[in-house]
């Protein structure tokens, strides 16, 4: 996916003398996430800058420049120094456009990395894509392969307005075929496998193990699920989700953070919003529990949902028998 | 400066080294998968500085913090043990290299996010201060932390109310790849006290000798009531900013040069010629450094990892204050 993200940055920078990119180590370095290299030595200096260690300038820049007429593009290292730079995005980016009328546009991306599972501890593997859906005026996209993460990210750069685009610290070295050319995929929910008997949403780096899931409950159990990688969580393309939860009636959400206020919870109660008298059990959600991520090795394999535990929600579902009123 | 001081000083300084001499071996052989910052080439600043506090003199640390929690005392097998992602770690392995925090030798924490220990050690001076406490805080970061606002906040606030912190701001030149000439627009970081209306100084960070004596200096100004003191260290970090780092933003011949001003030998030539050390008790020194933390590394090894359960434990504790309340009516 690094391969990808940096191809996108490529044709950005070359498509748009109005694009630029700030934030830590991001030049020669290639940045703390290697998403970067080589667009210094070939856009120059003055297109990708490196900054100081201040996120709350760095992203209050961003959004400047995006009002006055630029197309920034802000690396932030980690999700998790949100809280460095929160007020610029919560009350300044967010805000901008309705508050002033709908005059003003902040056509900014800020790329940032998610996610837990390589040791990083509690300040640098957190999934906060929640925190962010829930503010209205933000794009959310959260990809989970190279291939999606070039469209949405050629396709977000050219959106007008502020885009969080999360890239899973785990997916950077995942590769798959990517054209070499420029494409753009919309904010769409993609249906990843088709299937009749359940429904299974997720996003991000649990898409994979979501689709290995369906692939053993498949083989082991005759469950054929239906895996929907949501990869924008602003504008939800909420159709088929429903489509798919009409068709089976049974519904596992299956993210990396944390499940207490998770966006599977506002995913489950839209969904049941609509299809309620289909569904044939509750819907569940399979997500971290709620606590910080741990740094040992055992407890953070256990911290990420893994297989195992999204075949558990999906045979629950399965076996669920409403109880006579 | 009394000699049994700088031999002490010496003394946690060889032990850092080893510390992260072993931790860089731990990452080497893929033990640990912590990202391991070390200390290596600043080990005179938390020597010469911890030299002046008791346990009840508190710190804050950072995400290069191995060397502060040495020099404050920490036990090596229990910081092993963390770094290992062990159950017998300081933080019972939740915390790893970042985030080691021992209170009992007044260390407050390290900390992953660059500058957030700062407003830390402001609100530890404002608690000793409230309860009328001789003791001191120390916050340590570095000079990429200088350009966060929560050190200009941290420093005004400090200043105003008078509090009784050290801010140690250890110049290494770089913060990952940037060169400290390309984030700061000032010569020396030190200056940045006069906006706040503090005491600065700028120290050659890589003699043990002026950071024990400045820092007297600013003990005796905290304690005194006159407000806080920064003090920048000028040093070097010899070592990648982790292990693993390419260093494509430097070259050799500029981290030699920094070599020749290596603390550690600075300071061993310092007790042969001017306190007589013989090299025999220096290499003792080193030698019996060298087993003990080569000691606590293989006991580290043998500690259990944390039980799964563990990992749901920790995060409120259900009990509350007992406080008595009082009407307002007696
Ligand atoms: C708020 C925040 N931004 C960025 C980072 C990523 N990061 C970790 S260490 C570091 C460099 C810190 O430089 P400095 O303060 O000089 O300390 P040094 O590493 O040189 O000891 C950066 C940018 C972080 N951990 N926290
Ligand atoms: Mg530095």
């Amino acid at each position: 996916m690094r391969e990808a993200i940096n191809e996108a940055l490529h044709i950005a920078f070359n498509s748009d003398e109005n694009i630029f990119m700030i934030g830590e180590d991001i030049a020669t370095y290639g940045g703390q996430l290697r998403c970067s290299y080589g667009l210094v030595e070939r856009f120059g200096p003055e297109r990708v800058r490196d900054t100081p260690i201040s996120e709350m300038a760095i992203v209050g820049a961003g959004v400047g420049a995006a009002i006055a007429g630029k197309r920034p593009i802000v690396e932030l290292s980690y999700i998790d120094f949100l809280g460095s730079c929160f007020d610029q995005v919560l009350n300044q980016a967010a805000k901008i456009r309705y508050m002033y009328g709908g005059y003003v546009n902040v056509p900014l991306v800020i790329r940032t990395q998610c996610g837990a599972g390589l040791g990083n501890a509690a300040q640098h593997s957190q999934s906060l894509e929640a925190i962010l859906a829930h503010i209205p005026g933000i794009r959310v996209v959260i990809p989970s392969n190279a291939y999606d993460a070039k469209g949405l990210l050629l396709h977000a750069i050219r959106d007008n307005n502020p885009v969080v685009f999360i890239e899973h610290k785990a997916l950077y070295k995942k590769k798959c075929h990517v054209p070499e050319d420029p494409y753009e995929i919309d904010y769409t929910s993609d249906i990843k496998r088709k299937g009749d008997d359940v429904t299974i949403i997720t996003y991000s780096a649990m898409v994979d193990r979501s689709l290995q899931a369906a692939e053993q409950l498949n083989s082991e159990f005759g469950i054929d699920a239906e895996v929907i990688d949501v990869r924008v969580l602003e504008p939800l393309d909420l159709q088929p989700l429903i489509g798919s939860a009409q068709k089976t009636g049974r519904v596992v959400i299956v993210h990396e953070a944390c499940k207490k206020g998770g966006f599977g919870g506002e995913l489950a109660a839209q969904i049941q919003e609509h299809v309620f008298d289909r569904l044939k059990g509750p819907i569940l959600r399979v997500a971290a529990p709620d606590v910080p991520v741990p740094f040992a090795d055992n407890l953070e394999r256990q911290y990420v949902p893994d297989i195992s535990k999204i075949i558990e929600a999906v045979t629950e579902v399965m076996n669920f028998h409403r109880s006579e009123v | 400066m009394e000699k049994q001081t700088l031999i002490e000083m010496f003394r946690i300084m060889v032990r850092i080294r080893e510390f992260e001499s072993e931790a860089i071996e731990l990452a080497k052989r893929n033990e640990t998968r912590a990202a391991v910052h070390t200390y290596i080439g600043q080990e005179a600043i938390a020597a010469g500085v911890c030299a002046h506090m008791s346990n009840q003199d508190l710190i804050t640390s950072t995400h290069r913090g191995h060397g502060h929690c040495i020099a404050k005392g920490a036990d090596l097998e229990r910081m092993f043990g963390e770094l290992l992602g062990r159950d017998g770690g300081y933080c019972k392995g939740k915390g790893g290299s970042m985030h080691i925090a021992d209170l009992s030798t007044g260390n407050l924490g390290a900390n992953g996010i660059v500058g957030g220990g700062i407003p830390l050690a402001v609100g530890a001076a404002l608690s000793l201060k409230i309860s009328k406490s001789k003791n001191y805080v120390v916050s340590f970061f570095g000079d990429g932390a200088t350009n966060q606002g929560s050190f200009h906040e941290s420093l005004n606030l400090a200043s105003i109310w008078a509090l009784p912190v050290i801010f140690i701001c250890e110049n290494n030149e770089y913060a990952i790849s940037t060169n400290v000439s390309k984030s700061i627009n000032i010569e020396n970081i030190s200056e940045r006290a006069t906006a706040y209306g503090i005491l600065g100084k700028s120290v050659d960070g890589n003699n043990v000798v002026s950071v024990y004596d400045d820092m007297q200096m600013a003990v005796e100004h905290v304690q005194s009531g006159k407000g806080p003191v920064l003090l920048e260290m000028k040093t070097y970090r010899i070592k990648g900013h982790y292990f693993g780092d390419n260093q494509n933003y430097r070259t050799r011949e500029e981290v030699d040069l920094w070599k020749q001003k290596d603390p550690i030998n600075t300071c061993e030539t310092k007790l042969q010629n001017d306190y007589g050390l013989s090299s025999e008790i220096i290499s003792k020194i080193k030698k019996e450094e060298t087993k003990k933390v080569l000691d606590a590394s293989t006991r580290a090894k043998l500690m259990s990892e944390p039980e799964i359960d563990d990992l749901t434990e920790d995060l409120y504790d259900l009990s509350f204050h007992n406080i008595k309340w009082i009407s307002l009516q007696k």
